[in-house]
């Protein structure tokens, strides 16, 4: 029996669906058979940062009206041989499937995959509800903004009335920022959070481009983001693996120059 | 007339003092007073002006009724109700503060209310967007950085106390502030927000002990 993990935010932009793609295609890379679920239906993008647009027949709403099975509308990532999407249709609403009915489709993928990750809309309504409904346990992901973090709170608080455990992701730190006070540190917000820290991924504009061209960040390696989500999926494993230094490390010639004390 | 005596009437150096039975019903009560004045206590009733006092021990009575005891005494000319007093409002108040006083942990996070009637310790932190509201204090022990209304029936005597106060706007009783548009709360020590002639003021928390006046027993020296 896999895990269902449900990347939640409750405020939009924050990269839910970046974070979804990237964990999924991380974890897919360690050697998982991993599933992921788009449940942002009328507003689907997984399938989108993935590049797997082109290849979707049924979705999630086809599958829980029963007018296809489950294996059918499940698409096959380009990459790997056990990396599945779920995606959400474009032309219905999100009112359109049940909780039970994502419940179920949940339970079904969990018995087949080691992890099933759930891509949850923005907002906290019926579709956040749908998207939780089957899910073991929650990243939250937020970004170093008053407003995320706000939003972010109102999901921690949402997920414990429904008795899932959640963690915590903050994404597009800007190291030089945060070091000039403009930008919210780590520290505050887990403060005003009070949930584990899963991981930081600092910001980075090769996660655009990746996106944009259907590859997700992660696959390619020089990239820090990619590193930062490469450790999250491996903390998902259970490994310990430290927190990445947001600060580039001073080049050889600097430290030189700092040793010598005429920095 | 039943053995049992439910008015005690005293005299004093300026009056009479009517102590009323707290445990009987109303009617019982105005019936021996009526009784007493007109037919057992009359000597009382001649002479000069008399003041009396009233005790309705830990009854408490609408303000109709009051009058008709009022009316009823003030029938026989010479006696004049000068307090009709009752030790419930002062004891009922005090008894259901402690009472009502309610101890809770957790985290009040964004989107969540908690509401309650009496006093609140909380042991965990208001978030942003969290609100607290009591009829009583507030005492946080951790950082309250939403919203906190203490007093919110009316009570002006009500504080908000919290280990870190930062919050995004206080309530006590009907006033309203938002910090930090006015006022700024220093350090990271232990602060509570109270009203001042209607205004709130921010104060350390030792200095809480002055303004409440309450006596201190220590052992020792």
């Amino acid at each position: 029996m896999g895990e269902a993990i449900v990347i939640t935010s409750g405020k939009g932009g924050v990269g839910k669906t970046t974070t979804s793609a990237n964990l999924g295609t991380a974890l897919a890379l360690l050697g998982k058979k991993v599933a992921m679920v788009d449940t942002d239906i009328g507003l689907r993008n997984l399938d989108v940062v993935m590049g797997l647009e082109n290849r979707i027949i049924y979705d999630l709403v086809d599958v829980a009206e029963g007018r296809c099975r489950l294996q059918q509308a499940l698409v096959k990532d380009k990459r790997f041989e056990e990396l599945y999407m779920l995606p959400a249709a474009q032309t219905k609403d999100k009112s359109d499937v049940t909780p039970e009915q994502v419940k179920d489709i949940v339970l079904e993928l969990k018995r087949e995959y080691d992890y099933v990750i759930i891509d949850c809309p923005a907002g906290i309504e019926q579709g956040f509800r749908n998207a939780v409904a089957g899910a073991d346990r929650a990243i939250v992901v937020t970004t170093p903004e008053n407003a995320a973090v706000r939003d972010a709170d109102r999901v921690i608080g949402l997920l414990e009335g429904s008795k899932v455990p959640a963690k915590l992701v903050v994404n597009r730190i800007r190291p030089a920022m945060v070091k000039s006070g403009e930008m919210l540190d780590i520290d505050e917000i887990c403060q005003v959070l009070a949930v584990d820290l899963l991981g930081i991924v600092p910001d980075d504009e090769r996660v655009i481009k990746a996106a944009n061209s259907g590859e997700p960040t992660v696959m390619d390696p020089s990239s820090r983001a990619a590193i930062a989500y490469r450790n999250i999926a491996r903390r998902i494993l259970g490994d310990m693996v430290p927190l990445m230094q947001l600060e580039e490390r001073p080049g050889r010639l600097r430290r030189l120059v700092k040793f010598l004390g005429m920095g | 007339m039943t053995d049992k005596q439910r008015i005690t009437i005293k005299g004093v150096k300026d009056g009479l003092i009517f102590l009323f039975d707290d445990q009987c019903e109303l009617s019982e009560l105005m019936e021996e007073l009526q009784f007493k004045l007109e037919k057992s206590h009359q000597q009382l009733l001649s002479g000069p002006l008399v003041h009396v006092h009233v005790r309705l021990g830990a009854r408490s009575l609408e303000e109709e009724d009051k009058e008709r005891i009022r009316s009823l005494i003030r029938q026989k000319g010479n006696l004049l109700v000068q307090s009709i007093e009752s030790e419930a409002a002062a004891e009922e108040g005090d008894e259901a503060g402690m009472q009502a006083f309610k101890l809770m942990t957790g985290m009040i996070r964004s989107g969540q209310t908690v509401e309650h009637d009496g006093s609140l310790l909380l042991l965990g932190d208001v978030n942003p967007g969290g609100t607290v509201r009591c009829t009583g204090d507030i005492y946080v022990l951790g950082a309250l950085r939403g919203m906190a209304h203490a007093g919110c029936e009316g009570r002006e005597e009500a504080i908000i106390a919290a280990s870190l106060l930062r919050p995004t706007q206080l309530r006590i009783a009907d006033v309203i502030s938002r910090p930090p548009e006015e006022w700024m709360s220093g350090d990271a020590s232990m602060e509570y927000a109270y009203l001042e002639d209607g205004r709130m003021q921010i104060d350390k928390m030792n200095q809480l002990a002055r303004m409440r006046k309450e006596t201190m027993l220590f052992k020792g020296v």
